[in-house]
């Protein structure tokens, strides 16, 4: 009996120690490239064009990549995400067609995204033509995107009370118009925080965007909005190396000079737009749901 | 008047057809997603098997062999296409990651489960999704200017190599299985644990013979999937493996993992060339890895009865 | 194949010339292809009416109501004919939103929609191409007034109805299922989610409502039926046991598992 209790004390503070430890390890990851990189990071560094060769360059085009992609990426991927989470969530019976289609979600989902990569480049980069560009990277973050995207969305629909599409149906209304009109607007609080929580995905995403995007940043003339100017931010088929990309390549290539000083601040800026796309996920999905209710806990 | 009720009963109402059509909709943007999951595996399996059908190479020798220097010849005469020190630096780092990670991540998930506050709880879970946000990359420039100079000032050689890669990815999956074996506990019922406090066990024996082992396929389930994640992990891998395709002969020598040798050499080699087709046979080799941990974590998920 | 109750059975004897909403000729209802939950129902509504449907949980009640405009479509099989005027409604080939339409229903739980009280019974015209906002602003409020709630919320039109008291949501899904013009009205327990007072309230509207639409309700409360109805129908176990006058069935019923169901002996 003693014995008993003297393991239990002893199993129990091991279990708060292995607690501590992986905090301390979160924590210090965070300091770290938090104290090494925002020292960098000013607006010389989040605007300027960066230098392969030399100290002091930026991450300006880079970061304009990154964004860029995101939303071609979210508009190309949600209203699939949204069609397939709507058919799975509202439509599907429950037979082998629909298993067979939730396990192609499923393994999409678990494929690397270096798998995922090499496709977008088999298909998009080669066999389509469009080369190392904006266009191949985000098809290919579309495929990346999609799984996690319809299973979030499949979720925030499952959240919303039957009772509303019945409500709907009663009326004379068709399923589908009930559930675009009625079911997916009641949902939109989650979905809205599924999407900003996948962005923050897509945002740090380097593995499939090498050898789709490409690795390299050209300048960009910011005052020429014509998307079919080749110096235009807006171009589509130009290549486009993306935050996180260059952090991996300045690394891997290692001849800039000021290499760690650079990807300490590009790690930084990265990690704090994952940081504000998590909170953002949080704050409007709650505020959105207070909206839409009145404030009106049920 | 009953005539014309009768004809607007039955026609197709503007509903009738807006419901079709968008109906018909909502399963073509599923099939897309199925198309292209097939489209995925058949593309890199054509690729990937090309090696053996066009360039005549045997699949053993891609297996087994340990020299990899595509094109050129293996002192024996051979065709060096021999993946082997990949595919052993890729399991010994999965391995090692998921070796080291599990304890941390059971037992912080038992912290939070069984121990600790809600409020403990609910911080904690807000620091791993955090955690499972961070990119790759960002890990990889820690592994990089951290792991690797400490790996190389404790245990000489150059710090790069499968213990640097190993810290790096017991890092990256921690998150994932913490918050997978949260789940797998917090579906315990409550009368479990109850029933077995009752019995006058300790609070330690609950959760080791009664909490854990009834979660044990939920736990099974998250080490699987964070493997699966390590074992697919590219940037951060190869910034701190060292790559060099040479077989291991210790954790600290410089070596390559499959998904090294891929983001490092796919640029460098021309499409349809022996060199290109076996960094294709790699991918290949990356992608049946993936759809066997999928089917793992099926079997387990069929296997543990115990659920919901 | 014969149930013992199918001997003891009492079918008010309508006369040929009364009118008639709705009725159903052997209607049978399987889930699952083997679960008979509705056995050989035949049964008519006389217009301008309120018919209660009275039972025990699980004698086919709310199945039969919810036949009635289809709404069984994708859960259950649903057999046997249903005559609106002359049309047989349970045809594959039926427009079935057409007939939910001139059938409507109102739910056990209050269901307004996540949107502004307005915007709830304005989105079914507005879907149906009445788009004019004078004519939607005069719906709404001849809608609100025969559910008898205009007066609480003319001034908040445009407030969420989320944030409405139940009865107030119930009478919002009322007039949001009237807006639609519809002849009959199906309510499935209405008021089993409120309280006494909004639950009287209601039961009053309905009387109102009573000279404009036939009323088929669901209801387990045996008193509700006798305040409201004019003819109770009492199923068990699939099938209709008695179908009354109200001031009838609860007085002298004609069977004797009326009698008892009513008197509390089972149920």
């Amino acid at each position: 009996m003693i014995d008993n209790q003297r393991k239990n004390k002893i199993a129990l503070m091991m279990i708060h120690f292995i607690t501590l430890v992986v905090v301390l390890i979160l924590a210090l990851l965070l300091i770290d490239i938090f104290s090494r990189g925002l020292p960098y990071v000013n607006w010389h560094f989040l605007t300027g064009a960066s230098k392969p060769f030399q100290a002091g360059g930026g991450i300006g085009m880079q970061l304009f990549n990154s964004f860029y992609l995101l939303i071609l990426t979210m508009i190309i991927s949600f209203p699939i995400a949204l069609g397939a989470a709507i058919y799975l969530n509202q439509y599907a019976k429950q037979n082998w067609v629909t298993s067979v289609l939730r396990t192609s979600i499923e393994i999409l989902s678990s494929l690397p995204s270096v798998v995922v990569g090499l496709f977008g480049f088999l298909l998009f980069v080669i066999q389509f033509g469009y080369g190392f560009s904006i266009i191949s990277g985000a098809l290919t973050l579309t495929v990346f995107n999609l799984p996690l995207l319809t299973r979030s969305i499949e979720d925030s629909l499952a959240g919303v009370d039957k009772a509303q599409l019945q409500g709907g149906l009663g009326l004379g209304l068709s399923k589908f118009e009930t559930i675009i009109h009625i079911v997916v607007p009641a949902a939109l609080p989650n979905i809205i925080s599924g999407v900003i929580l996948s962005a923050g995905r897509i945002f740090g995403e380097a593995a499939a965007l090498i050898y789709t995007a490409g690795q390299s940043a050209p300048q960009l003339d910011f005052t020429d909005w014509n998307p079919f100017n080749a110096a235009s931010p807006l171009n589509p088929m130009r290549p486009a190396e993306t935050l996180a990309v260059h952090i991996w390549k300045i690394n891997s290539e290692g001849i800039m000079p000021d290499v760690t000083q650079q990807s300490a601040g590009a790690a930084a800026v990265l990690l704090l737009a994952i940081l504000l796309f998590n909170f953002l996920a949080r704050f409007i999905g709650r505020r959105l749901f207070m909206k839409m209710t009145s404030a009106k806990a049920k | 008047m009953d005539n014309k009720l009768k004809q607007q009963l039955h026609t197709k109402s503007k509903t009738a057809k807006y419901e079709q059509r968008g109906k018909l909709a909502s399963i073509m943007m599923l099939v897309l997603i199925m198309v292209v999951v097939l489209g995925i595996i058949g593309f890199i399996l054509i690729k990937g098997t090309s090696m053996f059908f066009n360039d005549k190479i045997k699949i053993s020798d891609f297996l087994f062999s340990t020299f990899w220097n595509p094109g050129g010849k293996t002192p024996t005469g051979n065709p060096a296409v021999g993946a082997l020190p990949m595919i052993v630096g890729s399991f010994s780092v999965t391995l090692l990651a998921a070796l080291v990670a599990t304890p941390f991540a059971v037992g912080t998930a038992i912290y939070m489960t069984e121990l600790s506050s809600k409020r403990g709880a609910g911080v904690l879970q807000v620091v791993t999704e955090l955690l499972v946000g961070i990119p790759s990359v960002v890990y990889g420039f820690i592994g990089l200017t951290v792991v690797v100079p400490a790996v190389r000032h404790l245990f000489g050689g150059s710090g790069f190599g499968i213990l640097a890669g190993t810290i790096v990815l017991f890092v990256m999956i921690l998150p994932t299985i913490v918050s997978m074996t949260v789940d797998a506990l917090k579906s315990v019922p409550n009368h479990y644990r109850q029933a077995s406090l009752a019995l006058g066990a300790t609070q330690w024996q609950t959760i080791w013979k009664v909490v854990l082992r009834s979660a044990s396929p939920g736990i099974l389930t998250a080490v699987v999937f964070g493997m699966a994640r390590a074992f697919g992990e590219a940037l951060a891998v190869q910034m701190v493996i060292g790559n060099a395709a040479l077989m291991p002969h210790n954790l600290v020598s410089p070596s390559a993992t499959l998904t090294s040798v891929l983001t490092a050499g796919m640029g460098n080699t021309v499409m349809g060339s022996l060199q290109n087709n076996a960094l294709w046979s790699l991918a290949l080799l990356l992608l049946l890895m993936s759809l066997f941990f999928n089917l793992l974590i099926h079997l387990i998920g069929r296997k543990g009865a115990f659920k919901k | 194949m014969k149930n013992i109750n199918t001997d003891e059975q009492y079918f008010y004897p309508f006369e040929a010339n009364e009118p008639m909403a709705i009725a159903t000729e052997a209607l049978n209802v399987y889930y699952h292809d083997e679960y008979h939950a509705i056995n050989d129902t035949s049964l008519q509504f006389k217009q301008n009416q309120i018919t209660a449907l009275i039972g025990a949980s699980g004698s086919g009640k709310s199945t039969y109501l919810r036949s009635l405009n289809r709404m069984n479509d994708e859960v259950a099989k649903v057999t046997g004919t249903i005559d609106y005027h002359g049309v047989d409604i349970n045809q594959p080939d039926i427009d079935v939103y057409e007939v939910r339409r001139r059938i409507g229903m109102v739910f056990q739980q209050p269901n307004p929609f996540a949107k502004s009280i307005y915007d709830n019974i304005t989105f079914a015209l507005k879907r149906r191409g009445i788009t004019k906002k004078a004519a939607l602003d005069e719906i709404v409020e001849t809608s609100l007034k025969q559910a008898a709630v205009w007066d609480q919320l003319k001034d908040k039109l445009h407030q969420s109805a989320l944030a409405l008291s139940g009865g107030q949501q119930q009478r919002l899904c009322i007039a949001r299922a009237l807006a639609v013009k519809p002849e009959i009205l199906l309510m499935d327990e209405p008021t089993s989610a409120l309280d006494p007072v909004s639950t009287a309230q209601l039961e009053q509207t309905m009387k109102q409502l009573r000279e404009q639409y036939t009323i088929i309700i669901v209801t387990h409360n045996m008193q509700q039926a006798a305040r409201v109805s004019d003819y109770t129908v009492f199923f068990n176990a699939g099938q209709v046991v008695e179908y009354n006058k109200t001031n009838k069935i609860f007085t002298r019923p004609k069977i004797q598992l009326t009698d008892d169901y009513l008197s509390g002996n089972f149920g």
